[in-house]
């Protein structure tokens, strides 16, 4: 049964994969104008474009498109860039690296700190550490990224010179050069998504804890951090997983604004670049590789919770 | 006496505080004396303190109760005066608990063993390897089945009868000094309640333990109890041995409780219907139905639950529908009210053919049939007011607004005997008893012809639910409504219904008017369930586990087969080769009575004699001595 469910699931995230190729293509196409056009510029006459489109194949129907381009995607030909000519594959290869280095040291240093805390804050609620706990997360939360962002900088930066404002990278720093540069984005991103896992973290917990089963734990003169870490956080896991999964995904795609204002050359300032550039080619194959990593993402999470959840790891 | 005493409640005062800060007393001065060995019953209705007074002896109060005053005293140390490492240690070590479903308080996430031996273990009184064995020792002792291997599953994978076995397993582990048993068989089939009573008992007596036994049902108490405390609104009204309050009960109270008992289902308790209404039309018929979940293919449900049911209801009628859980009761209303269209066959209403689905009724049709569900806490809408929960049928059926609609409401309140002013009040501030009243209100308000109510009184304890009987043999006598009256308790069953389905595993195995189902009960399953609703009588559960029906039927489950009398596997008269192979043929009596059994009618006769002979000796003192002086 469990099985069956995870094979469902993966059905599932093909399928929505193949759904966002397609709004993809189809918006990426409705835009005005062609990669024609934007290579050729304002000035082409209609006959270098009709020869330019025809090179480019985009005399062909919509859909015989929309297959080579997935073929060519599925055989990992991303295409190449009109801005430069270089291949998509090389230019997302040298940004890929960056955004997930970012985005794994954010999870490792995220996640621990959040469940604990979040924990913690679940063992001791109504005092006056769990207070500071929930309303410093929800005032995190509602400001916004780009202004944490600011306030880093202001202070470890400006004020403090601990740290460098930018990100900058050349490739060839030291272990702990490269700490440096990544410690402005690293803290800003950590501050943003533990904020919300802690809540959740917290929440989900704290839900459980009026079950009946943890007045039965509390009966049994089971201690309360037990009560928590045992009896209560493998019921609460679902939510959480998802929580951080969710997190993780935001880590890879929508961390624009905070690589923007640290100018660090991530994956998500590559698609903005794209954009402001009418790169079509490089727009979609960001867009899927963002939406893929959500699909497997959420994929993870399920199975995750369905693997935690003795009634459907263990059927009848 | 004195000197074996374990457990002492000294004037003990229970109290919680409203929004304004001001003390509502819960428990009012509760004084009684546990002695090592015996089981002491508190007894009374919701609202009578008595989960509140037994969980005061593991020094605990549900969230929002304090202590205002009096001591629990365990060997003569005040628990509650405790610090709270030794209240931690009392909980689970000297003093177990057991609550009343256990499917809610087995921790799903967790395995079985582990749930049930952590409480030993964490308070040092045994080794996990030791707790280990005496967990297994202790599922031999209550009879659970794969009893060295049942602690690795996890709670969702046994049966709610076994998990409340196995509950009473995690409360003996640590070798509690005291246990309490909190309604631990008010949620069960009578069936299961009484394979669970009997493993009580056995253990409790085996183990030399104390305990402490909360229920709301006098039968039950009878059989478990060796001293009763009765209690109303947090006050003690009589307290004395078994014997003396239920065979000589002297406060007034006490007696309004037996009175409001359920007695054992026999013929004529019914109340007889008025001849305004006694009708023979069918109201409403379910004709060849074939009926299950998942799905229909080639015109068979996926996993079918109900087949071949025949039934019809009578205009003005009450057509009982009794059996475990299981036998397909909720589905059979379900698939009445179009909830679950059914796989094959008809449902008729007034001779015209309904739609399966709801969905495909029309509004007259779906105004004439409805439906009461079970939980009237989750059924009504919390955040609506009682006048919009019956005004909102009054508005889609009749089209009644502004001040018609008000005035409807009103009227409708005075049916089910609740003031109009409760037009403006929200469900939450109104009782368990009052909930139920306005979730037949709403129903009544579409101004029906059947009424389908989904086991409506099980929630209620004995009193309110008698009240609501009451009030809907008025509302049956006023409106000629019919009703279709689910329920797995016999008692309400065979005093309200005129006629009585008996489902076994999806199918009727007997149907016809109460009296003639009812006596003698003929259908060797009719006879399972009679025989398994508790008597106010010490020493019932001892005599009734010597009948046939119970050695055979109890420890076994309901199975839905596909060939074969479904009954077959607890039938104590089964014929090998012809029973598990072949479809009983439905023998047809007087009076419309149909049984569906292999055996002619003189076998069972006969078989039926010989059980009550088997029987005779004691159930002819019980039936003398109920309400006499101990003997």
């Amino acid at each position: 049964m469990m099985l069956r469910m995870v094979w469902q699931r993966m059905g599932i995230g093909l399928v929505t994969l193949w759904v966002v190729s397609v709004i993809v293509f189809v918006a990426t196409s409705i835009l005005p104008g062609d990669v024609a056009q934007i290579i050729l510029g304002q000035a082409a006459t209609p006959e270098t474009l009709a020869a330019m489109r025809a090179e480019l194949g985009l005399d062909q129907p919509g859909y015989i498109r929309y297959f080579s381009w997935l073929g060519n995607m599925m055989t990992g030909d991303l295409g190449t860039s009109k801005a430069g000519g270089a291949t998509i594959s090389s230019l997302i290869g040298g940004r890929i690296g960056n955004t997930m280095m970012m985005a794994g040291l954010v999870a490792i240093i995220s996640i621990p700190i959040s469940i604990a805390l979040g924990l913690w804050a679940a063992m001791h609620p109504g005092t006056i550490l769990d207070r500071i706990v929930t309303f410093g997360t929800l005032s995190l939360i509602s400001v916004p990224e780009f202004f944490i962002a600011t306030v880093a900088v202001l202070i470890l930066a400006v004020h403090l010179h601990w740290l460098p404002s930018t990100a900058y990278m050349t490739g060839d720093e030291t272990f702990g050069q490269l700490i440096k540069a990544l410690a402005m984005p690293l803290i800003t991103l950590v501050i943003v998504v533990s904020a919300q896992m802690i809540r959740m973290t917290r929440a989900g917990i704290l839900n459980v804890m009026s079950s009946p089963y943890i007045e039965m734990a509390i009966l049994k003169g089971v201690p309360r951090g037990r009560i928590i870490l045992r009896h209560a956080f493998f019921n609460a896991i679902g939510p959480i997983i998802n929580v951080i999964a969710l997190n993780l995904a935001y880590l890879v795609s929508g961390v624009v604004i905070v690589e923007t204002i640290f100018a660090y050359p991530g994956l998500a300032k590559l698609m903005i670049d794209g954009v402001q550039t009418r790169d079509l080619p490089l727009v979609q194959a960001c867009a899927m590789i963002f939406c893929g990593t959500y699909v497997v993402l959420i994929l993870i999470a399920d199975v995750g919770s369905i693997v935690s959840n003795p009634r459907l790891r263990s059927p009848k | 006496m004195e000197k074996d005493k374990l457990f002492e409640v000294k004037d003990l005062r229970i109290s919680a505080y409203n929004d304004e800060g001001e003390e509502i007393p819960i428990v009012k001065g509760v004084s009684f004396d546990i002695h090592k060995g015996e089981v002491v019953a508190l007894i009374g209705e919701s609202g009578s303190g008595k989960t509140t007074i037994s969980l005061a002896t593991l020094a605990y109060t549900k969230p929002g109760l304090h202590f205002t005053g009096g001591e629990c005293q365990l060997f003569g140390k005040d628990v509650l005066s405790m610090p709270p490492l030794g209240q931690r240690d009392l909980r689970g070590g000297n003093v177990a608990y057991l609550a009343q479903s256990a499917a809610a308080t087995f921790n799903p996430a967790i395995t079985i063993n582990e749930q049930v031996t952590e409480a030993a273990v964490l308070h040092g009184r045994l080794t996990q390897a030791e707790a280990n064995k005496r967990a297994i020792e202790l599922y031999h002792a209550l009879e659970l089945p794969d009893a060295d291997r049942i602690g690795y599953r996890y709670p969702h994978q046994v049966s709610g009868g076994q998990l409340q076995r196995l509950m009473a397993a995690m409360a003996l582990c640590s070798k509690p000094d005291l246990m309490v048993l909190d309604e631990p068989t008010t949620a069960l089939d009578v069936t299961t309640q009484i394979e669970v009573l009997k493993a009580f008992k056995k253990v409790i007596r085996e183990q030399n333990s104390a305990a402490i036994y909360v229920t709301h049902d006098l039968a039950v108490v009878a059989q478990v109890a060796d001293h009763i405390v009765v209690l109303y609104s947090g006050e003690v009204m009589e307290q004395g041995s078994a014997d003396q309050i239920i065979n000589n009960p002297q406060h007034a109270y006490t007696k309004r409780l037996m009175a409001a008992a359920r007695p054992k289902p026999t013929a004529g308790m019914g109340v007889q219907v008025g001849d305004e209404h006694h009708r023979e039309a069918d109201n409403m018929r379910v004709e060849d139905m074939t009926a299950g979940y998942g799905g229909i293919v080639d015109g068979e449900p996926v996993v079918p639950i109900l087949r071949d049911i025949n039934i019809s209801v009578k205009n003005g009628h009450v057509v009982g529908v009794i059996g475990e859980s299981g036998c397909g009761k909720s589905t059979l209303a379900r698939v009445m009210a179009g909830m679950l269209p059914p796989a094959r066959g008809d449902i008729l209403l007034d001779d015209k053919k309904l739609k399966g689905s709801l969905l495909d009724r029309r509004l007259d049709e779906l105004q004439k049939v409805q439906f009461v569900f079970q939980m009237a806490d989750t059924a009504l809408n919390p955040k609506q007011l009682i006048g919009n929960i019956i005004g909102r049928p009054l508005e889609f059926y009749h089209g009644l607004t502004g001040k018609e609609k008000h005035a409807k409401v009103s009227e409708i309140l005075d049916m089910v005997e609740l003031p109009p002013a409760f037009a403006s009040r929200y469900p939450m501030e109104l009782s368990g008893g009052q909930k139920q009243r306005v979730n037949l209100a709403r129903s009544l308000a579409a101004n029906p012809e059947v009424m389908l109510c989904d086991e409506v009184t099980s929630a209620l304890d004995s009193i309110v639910g008698a009240n609501v009987i009451k009030l809907l043999t008025g509302l049956r006598d006023k409106t000629g409504v019919s009703f279709v009256f689910i329920s797995h308790d016999l008692s309400t069953v065979a005093s309200f219904a005129d006629e009585i389905v008996v489902l076994y595993a999806g199918r009727v195995v007997e149907q016809g008017p109460t009296d003639e189902v009812l006596e003698p009960p003929f259908h060797p399953y009719t006879r399972l369930l009679i025989s398994s609703v508790p008597e106010m009588r010490i020493g019932w559960l001892e005599d009734t586990m010597q009948k046939r029906e119970m050695a055979v039927g109890i420890a076994r489950g309901v199975e839905i087969t596909r060939q074969g009398c479904p009954f077959y596997n607890r039938c104590p008269l089964a014929i090998e080769g012809t029973c598990e192979v072949k479809i009983p043929a439905i023998l047809e009596l007087e009076k419309g009575h149909q049984i569906s059994c292999h055996l002619s009618l003189e076998q069972l006769l006969e078989t039926e004699a010989e059980t009550q002979k088997i029987l005779h000796g004691f159930e002819k003192v019980g039936d003398e001595d109920q309400f006499s002086t101990a003997h």
